[in-house]
């Protein structure tokens, strides 16, 4: 039966879409775990609705997973899939906007019934026409299921729910993945009966698979070339939990989390949950406010403080995070954006918070902001919020987003050796002069207060929102010591900037056009700069990690360019500042749709600057 | 009188900053009597935190010698749960009032009351807003003219006791500005309750709401129209020749008039039992309203229950036996990995 032709494919993209019950989540994880294993680079792209059970067969209840692996790098979960596998009519209809004629479109066929394609909204039968305009791939995949679960004690439902995995055992055979991850994955997760039925439907759709006429040959994509190491796959939001669980080992401090749920920022509160044995202190608050008041508390006891929540959180925060600037204490905030306004579209990717965490609180109120910009860079730049936080003496936030908070790629583990250790320095009765302690006595080189906590005798100190005096902190109202407390925190947050890397130019080092981004955008900047290259153009590329203070070689980076393309998913915002601080003319392409940004829409802009200068 | 724990006396807590009440303000005798207290509860005063909101009231860490967070409206009760959360062995005080603590955070109330943390919340209550200058707080009594109500406000108000009840505290008691030797009793008792001790302290704002408790104030009328609380006690009160005591008529309660020479239990006046594992007797003395009935002061309520902290503390270590203690190495290689 291995006699089947092989044939080699450098990359193919893989949507998997159905109900949000039909299991296209977990198929397209295990479906990602298989492929990593098999070495490819990968990126993927999960996209489902708020409502946890939409009505069954409508197109609001489509759940989508995409993947796009790779023998080479890859940037993007791909524009456009190559193959859809669609689990019913809705799914089919609600995708297949996004395919390219001709491809190749893996449909349930027993699904297809008139009931189910008119309450997907077709008035009529539509695979005469997806046959027409696709690759189109019957299966009946209900019956083969239940053809391969016969003889077991489930009933009809439970038998039913198991056919993702005969679809991901047809997949896992046409691009020859490794199933032994997801074997394993189920054993540890079911017993019995399930197990049994998991198990025997995902051979039998490999064994479909080596058998059907339906699929001629079965595709092969190498191993990527990629730096050596150990690799894992994560996920933002797992990179984001890692990363503060890390973050206490490595400053040896116990970490303080308080969170409210919130979509999609609780899988964080989740992970770090299950990690209670590194001494980390979860808190599920009451509500947004606790969760940041309960951090800022226990920053002031001592504790490594995050909070980590989404844009309606973030803005419940804000009197709080004003508090933490004034009182100068070290906290991390995480912020995994999603689109509103309002409750908007809670699964949705955007970065529209950036105006919010620098300008959100009221009066001046400046801190340190950072985004990472892939799934596992996550890690990286919690840490780094952590280290700023407490050598600065300072809130820090991070913006994250929905699209990062799902999507996935393969991670080069870093060494734990490697990694920067920091312990903290508290002050101690040592620091109390013949004046007594003095709690806003700075740091003459971070500015940064000390940090005193409670239990250390001769430190007793009374801190709050009130303005107060320089040194003593007492508190005052008088206009000198205003204005030079209102110095002091804004300068201290400047220089951060001396203590973070310079930015990077990826090609030419000046040029005709540099495309600049920030955050999660990195993926479909560097595929479209890659191509705009391969093609031929002269592009330059450079990426933002440090969005406040900005790096202090930005402006004379961007002054060596004819042309600056900024890329955001908001309308605009960091392109209107670097504008007004460096008085250069940006060009801002935004998206405000949900979605990344597709490859092909920063190529078009590409070109249509190159184009007309 | 417990002994005292340590070295320290009243002058150790007391700060350096001048104190900036309005003359004749409730508070003073409140900050005065906790400063008092303090050296019979801790050795170390570094070990004190007292954590505040925003109002009069919440300007008293300023005042007290020892670790001090004066925060933002309503929070206090957050930022103390992540204090003693971070670190148990400190000693948690929070202080707020009517309007901090039972409007704009009456939320933050409710919920730290319910989980139990071991820390004293103080609430005092002069049934004003006076530090943005006399608005009707959520205790004003109804038809209160204030600057916001001129025809007299409209709100039915909360009782700060029933409140506390209804989110299970383990702890409630009230107590008195004026009345220094009972509000020091109460503080003993609610520093050494294991948990969330809650404590009403009618306060009077002389600007803002004059006397608005007067007659649990004055020493004279206080005999009348309150009534204390002590456990294993008859609920009598009044002076001789004019005794009354409590009884219930169907779960409500009622005062009846006494002789001096009768044994108010055989007359069925209900004996104080603040350990009673329903909460109906504690909220049925908090429905006890002027001038029917008297008001009563002391311990309504108190309960033994497992604190939020140490339930944090154990469910570390079971993870650490079960788990072993966190291994970051491991951590980041586990599930499945691969090598190139
Ligand atoms: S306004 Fe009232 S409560 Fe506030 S300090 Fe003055 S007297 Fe005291």
């Amino acid at each position: 039966m291995t006699s089947k032709k092989v044939e080699k494919r450098r990359e193919v993209s893989i949507r998997f879409c159905g109900d949000s019950g039909d299991g296209m989540q977990l198929t397209g994880t295990k479906f990602t775990d298989e492929t990593a294993l098999a070495g490819n680079d990968l990126s993927t792209f999960p996209d489902f609705p708020a409502e946890i059970r939409a009505p069954a067969g409508t197109m609001a209840g489509v759940s989508g997973y995409q993947i796009h692996f790779a023998s080479e790098q890859v940037y993007t979960p791909s524009d456009s899939p190559d193959v859809l596998v669609a689990f019913n009519p809705a799914a089919a209809r609600a995708n297949i906007g996004d395919l390219r004629p001709g491809a190749t479109l893996i449909i349930n066929v027993d699904a297809f019934n008139k009931k189910a394609y008119q309450r997907a909204g077709y008035t009529e039968d539509p695979l005469p026409d997806l046959r027409e305009r696709f690759h189109l791939v019957e299966i009946p995949l209900t019956t083969l299921n239940r053809e391969a679960l016969s003889g077991l004690d489930l009933n009809q439902r439970a038998i039913d729910r198991c056919k993702n995995f005969f679809a991901l055992g047809l997949l896992s055979w046409l691009y020859g993945r490794p199933m032994k991850s997801t074997e394993r994955w189920l054993e540890s997760k079911f017993k019995g009966d399930v197990l049994e039925a998991n198990l025997r439907t995902l051979r039998a759709g490999w064994a479909f698979g080596e058998t059907t006429e339906l699929f001629p040959v079965s595709f092969q994509v190498p191993a990527a070339k990629i730096e050596s190491g150990t690799y894992r796959n994560i996920t933002g939001n797992q990179a984001l939990a890692w990363g503060i669980v890390a973050a206490g080992q490595l400053m040896d401090r116990q970490i303080f989390f308080g969170a409210y749920p919130i979509t999609p920022a609780s899988e964080v509160l989740h992970e770090v949950s299950r990690h209670r044995n590194f001494g980390v202190k979860t808190f599920q608050a009451e509500d947004e406010i606790a969760a940041v008041s309960s951090s800022i508390g226990a920053s002031f006891a001592g504790n490594l403080a995050v909070t980590v929540s989404s844009g309606p959180g973030i803005v419940l925060k804000q009197e709080a995070l004003g508090l933490a600037v004034m009182v100068e204490l070290p906290l991390v905030v995480i912020n995994v954006q999603r689109s509103g306004p309002s409750t908007g579209s809670p699964t949705k990717t955007e970065q529209g918070d950036l105006f919010l965490a620098l300008y959100g609180r009221h009066s001046e109120s400046p801190m340190p902001v950072l985004a990472p910009s892939s799934a596992g860079d996550c890690f990286t730049t919690v840490l780094e919020a952590f280290r700023i936080a407490v050598k600065y003496m300072t809130p820090v936030m991070v913006l994250s987003d929905s699209y990062l908070a799902n999507s996935s790629e393969p991670w080069k583990i870093p060494d734990v050796d490697t990694l920067p250790r920091a312990p903290i320095q508290f002050a101690t009765a040592d620091d109390s002069g013949n004046e007594g302690f003095q709690p806003y006595e700075r740091d003459p080189e971070t500015l940064a207060r000390p940090w005193a906590i409670p239990g250390e005798a001769e430190l007793e100190h009374r801190i709050g929102g009130l303005t107060k005096e320089p040194v003593t902190g007492n508190v005052v109202y008088d206009p000198v010591s205003h204005a030079e407390m209102m110095r002091l925190r804004g300068e201290k947050v400047d220089r951060v900037s001396a203590d973070v890397p310079p930015v990077e130019v990826d090609g030419a080092d000046s040029g005709d056009l540099l495309v600049l981004g920030w955050g999660s955008t990195l993926g479909a900047i560097t595929a479209a700069v890659d191509e705009a290259r391969k093609a031929g153009q002269m592009v330059s590329r450079a990426h933002i990690r440090h969005m406040n203070p900005l790096p202090s070689n930005l402006d004379e980076i961007l002054g060596r360019f004819k042309h600056v393309l900024l890329p955001e998913l908001n309308t605009g915002q960091l392109s209107m500042i670097l504008r007004s601080r460096f008085l250069i003319d940006i060009q801002s392409l935004t998206k405000l749709a949900g979605q990344p940004f597709l490859v092909s829409e920063i190529r078009d802009a590409i070109d249509s600057i190159l184009n007309n200068s | 009188m417990a002994a005292p724990a340590s070295e320290l006396t009243r002058k150790d807590f007391v700060s350096s900053q001048d104190v900036r009440w309005c003359p004749g303000c409730g508070d003073y005798s409140i900050l005065a009597n906790v400063q008092r207290v303090m050296p019979e509860f801790v050795d170390k005063k570094e070990d004190v935190v007292f954590i505040s909101g925003i109002g009069c009231s919440s300007r008293f860490p300023y005042y007290m010698n020892t670790y001090g967070f004066h925060t933002i409206h309503g929070r206090a009760p957050s930022f103390a749960t992540g204090i003693k959360a971070s670190n148990p062995d400190l000693s948690v005080w929070v202080v707020t009032g009517d309007g901090d603590g039972l409007s704009i955070g009456g939320n933050h109330l409710l919920h730290s009351i319910r989980r139990n943390m071991d820390m004293q919340i103080l609430l005092f209550n002069n049934k004003i807003y006076g530090l943005t200058k006399g608005q009707y707080s959520p205790t004003s009594n109804p038809g209160t003219r204030s600057k916001s109500s001129p025809q007299g406000s409209i709100d039915y108000p909360l009782d700060p006791i029933s409140f506390a009840l209804g989110a299970g505290a383990t702890f409630v008691a009230r107590t008195i500005d004026v009345d220094a030797t009972h509000m020091q009793q109460t503080l003993r008792r609610a520093h050494a309750h294991k948990g969330t001790a809650f404590v009403e302290i009618l306060q009077n704002c002389p600007v803002f709401n004059d006397g608005v408790w007067e007659d649990v104030q004055d020493r004279k009328q206080r005999v009348e129209n309150s009534i204390s609380l002590v456990q294993g006690e008859p609920l009598v009160f009044g002076t001789p020749g004019n005794l009354r005591g409590i009884v219930m008529e169907g779960g409500d309660p009622k005062v009846i008039d006494l002789d001096d020479e009768d044994d108010p239990v055989s007359k069925g006046v209900v004996v104080h039992d603040e350990h009673l594992e329903s909460t109906a007797y504690a909220f049925a003395l908090a429905t006890l309203t002027r001038p029917e009935c008297p008001l009563p002061v002391g311990v309504f309520r108190e309960q033994r229950k497992a604190t939020y902290e140490q339930m944090l503390e154990q469910q570390i270590e079971d993870a650490t036996s079960a788990q072993g203690a966190g291994d970051l190495h491991a951590l980041l290689h586990s599930g499945d990995t691969w090598t190139v």
